[in-house]
Formats: C-alpha cells, sequence, structure tokens
C-alpha cells in the first residue's frame, strides 16, 4: 500500500541534503568540539558554522544561539532561567512544553484566545503583577498553525520590564522569522519539525538578557548550557535553516496553494466541514478541520489504514487521543473537539497526494456519517 | 480494507492476544483495538499497592501493543473514557448508593465493548469484531438465531456477563476462545511466540483498585465535588431491631458476612440493605433463602422471547451453580423466577441468566 504523509507538525523525514551533511559527523569528525587538538577543532568549526546558519534564519547573532535537545528543553529553559520565583503569563493554547513547565513555577496566568485562537495583547497586560517575571505565547499554534502578535505582546512585555519569551517549534521553518523584529527575549525552536532529526534544536537568547542555565556542568555553549555538544545534531539543524534562508519562501507558497486547494477541496465536496482557526493569519502549512457528527479518532484510523497519516488531537500517555485543549480554548465543545482533524503538509507532498487525500477524506467522512445516528 | 476485516479488541492479556494470533495465523485481515475506559492517575487516593492486572494501565497498553508488533498487524488505542464513566462507572455508583450490587462488567459489555467498539470498528471499515470472551456463537439456520452456549472451559465460562447481547450485535461478533481450555490458551500462547504468554489472568473489576469498590466510591465522590447524601445509619434485625451503627449502605451487600460488627452467638449476614431508611437489615443464614425473584430488562439470545412458562438452571451471580427453576414471563422485559430449591443471597442489581443445558437462553437483572 502506498503511504501519504500529512502529519508534517508532529515531524518531518531527515531531508537528504541534511543527511548528506551530518553523516560525516557521526563517521570522521568525531571530536569533542571543547578539546584543544585537530580532532576537536574540526568539530568546533563544523559547530560554529552550524550556529551561523541557525542565526541566519532567526535573524540573530551567532553567539546568541545555544544549542539544546529540542522545544521542550528550549521552553523549560527560558521560564525557569527567569521566573523560578514569581509569576509567568502565558495563553490557555500553549504547547505542553510551555503548559508543564508553567504548572512548575510559583504562579503563572493562562490568557484566553479567542474564537480564532488569538491572544490579544491588551489581555496580556491586564495580566501583568507587580511579581510577574516572564511573557510567555507560542508564535504559532501546533494544531491551528494560528500565528500570534508577538510583537505586539513583546512591546507588552517591554514596558513592563518582564522577560519575553515565545515557543518558535511551529514557527521556524514555516514562516520568516526575525527575533530582532519580534522583540522577544529568548525563542526556542527545533530540529525535527523542518527536516533535521529529532533532539536537536536551539534556543535564541538575546545578548544581555539576563537568563539563567538550566542545565549546569562544562562550560559549554558559553556556559549558558552544559553538555558535550551534539555536533551532529547542530550541523544537521545548520544545514536544515540553510535550506530554509535559501528555498523556504518558494517552498512555504507551494505548500500554501496546497493547503489551500485541500481546505477548499473538503469543504466543497464534504458537507458540515469547518475549518478550525479560520480568519487568523495561518503557518502555510496546517489545516484544521472539523466534521460535524462523527468521531476524528475513527476518521484517523480509517483514514490510517487507506495509508493517509493526519492527526487528532493530543497523544496521551497510552496512545490515545484526548480532546484538544486548543480546541476546546477557542470555543469548540468536547464533541466538536472530537471531531476534528489536523491535515499538515511537507516537502514531500504534491498535488496529486492532495487529491488523494481529498478522496479518502471524502469516503471516509461518508462512511463514518452513515454509522452515525444524526447522519443517518 | 477487504470487508472482511476483523477488528480483535485487544487488552494486553493472554487471552486476546491468541484470538488475534489465531486469527491472524488463519489469514484474515485484522486490526487490533485496545479501548481506553479510565484514566489510571485519576483518584491518586486509591494508588494501588500493586498495579498488576489492571485494565487499562499503561503497562497493559504497552502489552497489547508489543503483541500487535510481533504480530505485524496495525494497532491503535481508542478513547472510551467519556463513554466509560457515563454508561458504566456512573450506574455501577448509583446502583450501590440505592442498596443493589451491579456487575460493571455486564454493563461494559452491553454499552461499550459490543456497542461503541463495533460501532468503531464498522467505522474503521472492520465488518467483525473478535474478543477474548470464554463463550461460543453459532447461527441456527431452523431458528434464524445466533445461538450461544457456555465455554468448553467451564471455569472460564463468561457468559453470565454476556447476557445482554442483541442478535445484531452476535452476528458480528467471534469469539474465537469459546472451544479451547484455557490451558490450551497458554499453549497457544507459547506456540504464537506472544510475549505476554505468560501474564497472569486479572481478575477484579477493572476500574476498582484491590476490589474495594466503596474506597472507590468515596474517592470518585471526593474527586467530583459531590458531598454524598448521608448513608451512614442503623443495622436492624429482620424484626427491626436496632443491633449498631454501619458506615454507609454502600459498603454492604446482600450475602456478606464481613465487617457487620455485631457480636452474636451464630453467624450474621447482611439480609438486604434500605437506602431510603439508610437501613442494613442483618440475621441469620437462613433468612438469606428466596425461592422466588423478579427479574428485568430481560434480553432473550438463543431463543425467541417465550409466551409460555418454561424451565431453566438460572444462575443469579457469577460463582453461582445454576440451579433448576421454572421462569414465567410476566411482560416484554420482565420474567418471574421460582426456583425448585430456595437459593441463598439472591441480590438486586446482579444478573439472572437462564441456561438449557449449555445453551444461554438469555437473562436480565434481579430486581
Amino acid at each position: 500500500m502506498r503511504r501519504f504523509y500529512f502529519d508534517h507538525n508532529a515531524t518531518t523525514p531527515v531531508s537528504p541534503e541534511v543527511l548528506a551533511a551530518m553523516l560525516p559527523m557521526l563517521g570522521e569528525v568525531y571530536g569533542n568540539a571543547s578539546s584543544v587538538h585537530h580532532f576537536g577543532q574540526m568539530a568546533r568549526q563544523a559547530l560554529d558554522e552550524a550556529r551561523k546558519h541557525v542565526a541566519a534564519m532567526l535573524d540573530a547573532s551567532p553567539e546568541e544561539i545555544v544549542f539544546t535537545s529540542g522545544g521542550t528543553e528550549g521552553d523549560n529553559h527560558a521560564l525557569f532561567g527567569v521566573a523560578r520565583t514569581g509569576h509567568a503569563i502565558t495563553t490557555t493554547i500553549e504547547h505542553p512544553a510551555v503548559l508543564g513547565a508553567c504548572d512548575q513555577l510559583a504562579s503563572a496566568t493562562r490568557v484566553k484566545v479567542d474564537s480564532r485562537g488569538i491572544v490579544d495583547p491588551d489581555d496580556i497586560r491586564r495580566a501583568l503583577r507587580p511579581d510577574t517575571k516572564i511573557i510567555s505565547v507560542m508564535h504559532a499554534n501546533n494544531e491551528l498553525g494560528v500565528i500570534q502578535p508577538i510583537e505586539e505582546i513583546a512591546k507588552v512585555a517591554r514596558q513592563a520590564g518582564v522577560a519575553m519569551h515565545s515557543d518558535g517549534v511551529q514557527a521556524a521553518g514555516k514562516i520568516p522569522v526575525s527575533v530582532r523584529n519580534l522583540g522577544v527575549d529568548s525563542y526556542a525552536i527545533t530540529g525535527h519539525k523542518f527536516y533535521a532529526p529529532k533532539g536537536v534544536g536551539a534556543l535564541y537568547l538575546r545578548k544581555g538578557a539576563s537568563i539563567s542555565p538550566l542545565l549546569y556542568g562544562g562550560h559549554h555553549e558559553r556556559d549558558r548550557r552544559a553538555g558535550t555538544e551534539n555536533v551532529a545534531g547542530a550541523v544537521a539543524l545548520g544545514r536544515a535553516a540553510q535550506w530554509i534562508v535559501e528555498e523556504g519562501a518558494a517552498e512555504w507558497a507551494r505548500e500554501a496553494a496546497l493547503r489551500d486547494r485541500l481546505e477548499h477541496a473538503i469543504l466543497h465536496r464534504v458537507r458540515d466541514a469547518h475549518v478550525n482557526g479560520a480568519g487568523a493569519p495561518r503557518t502555510p502549512n496546517t489545516t484544521n478541520i472539523r466534521f460535524d457528527g462523527i468521531d476524528s479518532d475513527a476518521l484517523l484510523i480509517a483514514l490510517d489504514l487507506r495509508g493517509f497519516a493526519v492527526s487528532s488531537g493530543a497523544a496521551c500517555s497510552s496512545g490515545a487521543t484526548e480532546p484538544s485543549h486548543v480546541l476546546t480554548a477557542i470555543g469548540l465543545t468536547k464533541q466538536q473537539a472530537k471531531s476534528s482533524t489536523r491535515f499538515s503538509l511537507g516537502r514531500a507532498n504534491s498535488i496529486d497526494d492532495v487529491d488523494a487525500l481529498v478522496d479518502a477524506v471524502a469516503a471516509s467522512v461518508a462512511h463514518l456519517r452513515k454509522l452515525a445516528p444524526a447522519y443517518a | 480494507m477487504p470487508d472482511s476485516t476483523i477488528a480483535v479488541a485487544m487488552s494486553g492479556g493472554v487471552d486476546s492476544s491468541v484470538v488475534a494470533g489465531l486469527l491472524r495465523r488463519d489469514g484474515h485481515e485484522i486490526v487490533g483495538l485496545t479501548m481506553q475506559l479510565w484514566n489510571q492517575r485519576r483518584l491518586p487516593a486509591l494508588a494501588p499497592s500493586q498495579p498488576t492486572g489492571r485494565c487499562c494501565s499503561l503497562d497493559d497498553v504497552y502489552d497489547a501493543r508489543g503483541v500487535a508488533q510481533h504480530l505485524g498487524i496495525p494497532y491503535y488505542v481508542v478513547n472510551f473514557e467519556d463513554a466509560f464513566e457515563q454508561q458504566v462507572v456512573k450506574p455501577f455508583i448509583g446502583e450501590y448508593l440505592a442498596g443493589r450490587t451491579p456487575i460493571p462488567c455486564t454493563l461494559c459489555n452491553n454499552f461499550i465493548k459490543f456497542d461503541r467498539f463495533i460501532e468503531m470498528a464498522e467505522g474503521v471499515g472492520a465488518e467483525r469484531i473478535a474478543t477474548g470472551h470464554y463463550a461460543r456463537l453459532d447461527w441456527n439456520p431452523d431458528s434464524g438465531r445466533w445461538e450461544m452456549r457456555r465455554s468448553v472451559d467451564r471455569a472460564k465460562d463468561q457468559t453470565y456477563f454476556l447476557f445482554g447481547l442483541t442478535q445484531p450485535q452476535l452476528a458480528r461478533t467471534l469469539f474465537p476462545l469459546g472451544g479451547f481450555e484455557k490451558a490450551q490458551v497458554r499453549e497457544l500462547a507459547r506456540e504464537l511466540g506472544i510475549p505476554t504468554a505468560e501474564k497472569p489472568d486479572s481478575q477484579e473489576i477493572c476500574f476498582v483498585p484491590n476490589g474495594d469498590y466503596a474506597a472507590f466510591i468515596d474517592a470518585y465522590f471526593a474527586e467530583q465535588g459531590i458531598t454524598p447524601s448521608e448513608t451512614r445509619g442503623k443495622l436492624v434485625t429482620a424484626g427491626g431491631r436496632v443491633v449498631g451503627e454501619h458506615s454507609g449502605v454502600h459498603h454492604f451487600t446482600v450475602g456478606q458476612r464481613r465487617g457487620l460488627g455485631v457480636a452474636a452467638g451464630e453467624p450474621l449476614y447482611v439480609i438486604a440493605t434500605e437506602p431510603a431508611t439508610r437501613r442494613v437489615v442483618i440475621g441469620r443464614n437462613d433468612d438469606l433463602l428466596r425461592a422466588k425473584m423478579r427479574v428485568h430488562g430481560v434480553n432473550w439470545i438463543s431463543i425467541a422471547p417465550p409466551s409460555a412458562p418454561l424451565r431453566a438452571e438460572v444462575k443469579i451471580r457469577n460463582k453461582h451453580a445454576a440451579a433448576a427453576a421454572t421462569i414465567t414471563p410476566v411482560d416484554a422485559a420482565r420474567v418471574e423466577v421460582r426456583f425448585d430449591q430456595a437459593q441463598r443471597a439472591i441480590t438486586p442489581g446482579q444478573g439472572a441468566v437462564f441456561y438449557s443445558a449449555g445453551l444461554v437462553l438469555g437473562g436480565g437483572w434481579i430486581e
């Protein structure tokens, strides 16, 4: 059976050019980047080169980039590095990497979003307290693709004199990112959302921002992140970032056209289908569609058995899905949230793939609705 | 997917794993599904000292996934937590508070395993389902009905919990283990290389740790922020004499001997619980004997609903040896059962299942 992958917000395959760039780092260039000798210097050189590419993708300086193990580490670093004591402000639709970390802080306010999934900077301002230490708002949402007004929120933070963090995991590699224009103090990204492998990411730490380390130990990463550098991972991240700088804009335009084609075709062919987060600025590859009267778990399984990989809700520890906290936060009922499916496109998807997906979705939804009493 | 696809309900235990293995060996297209029914992280006050053998635990899901990987079949976990809470857990609690002794496994079979699960299976393209229940099904072309029989392994027979299944449900269901002894099933598990071949059987109600249902009910109310109406009251004799106090009617079930806290010259048992007056009536063993009962919500399986009295062996709880009785229809869904010999501890809320020579005629709920 031919398989089609429409779940690029979960993860992406490692691209050929990234694999080619990282393979030597797993072979001949095996030195420890902290070592003084030739082997160490070769690794150090590769690491510094990668750092430049990541910095270029984010419009940062190389010395502002700290390599991490991924998005969760970056978010935890930013939050615990500023607000171990005191108060944090975030939103109701953040990734668990932020919400889970906020649960461990002394106190945190989760600001609501509107029905499109957008947070109002004035609501953030109203949540400020004398002991507020940090505002943390995701740049783009994983489930809806909705993009937040980070620049305006960062202004609120600046005026209040509190730190501004953004979880950029779903934005980096999908939309242009300039940490300077955004005005953030920290910004977390992860490689596997844009064709680097899992287990490597980066945290932008603005020069001059006062953010304590999360991991203590050796003098790696300018004393900001202890632990022997993952050189192969960093090189992969650098190569993936370089591809985004060079080819990203063209690919985003292509994916946006495919996504629009997918949306239009589904809305045209399947009755009672609605785009969640419609009307908000969104990442070009993501659409989240609600099919009234069906259980998205059943749709996901039915599509997978036909060879199409999509996503519904968030996986819990057993692997079952739970109603998405993001979808209920934009005002959907639990039932509506359980009727919603996310399609996220990527580099390998073609027009033919999208058309095949539309056929499979239309057929599967029709079959499921035949069984649903309200649609019999 | 081909129309012949079978969805196997996989719990991670030996039985359902062997079902998947057998169907796979016979060349069927199968998909493995595990039902997530209860979140084990809820009610932390109940954290069990020995968290083994409990359905829906993470270990069981990992086991089921491991078996599916071993067999090379597609596998998914489906979340039925909401339906399970509404249709099994809440009625389970309600029954205890109403002074009855419920069987959640039967509710789960009626409303989850052979309803929601069949619907999910059909939704994903599987026309039939298979489970590891010990029961046998045969099509009788003469009567035009699916007939259910007790399993070959009488000790493992689970037909007592399956009395609510309807003909449309049975038409889609396979019980591949009904013809095997449990020892053979373990042997098959080893033969098929199933990683959980030596896993112990689970016994207790899956969402109630250590069988302590009263503690479960208390913890559930605490979680829901519900202050249950007072259930503490008096222990009385059949004659109405007060002999002590008790900690809540839901701690007691008919026939229970332990936990009464009353000293007497002879063993005392719970004869009845009366939620309206919050009284628990106690008495001697002989006071537990009854020859007659009403049964409601009757579902007929192997025979069409009878219009005249019929003879059958009737089982009033899972471990009860079926006793000879005459069943007289009262109305469409109710019968009166008159035993040839009085039976001990006929318990409201339990199932009454009617057999004739191993054939499951039907069953209902004891009033």
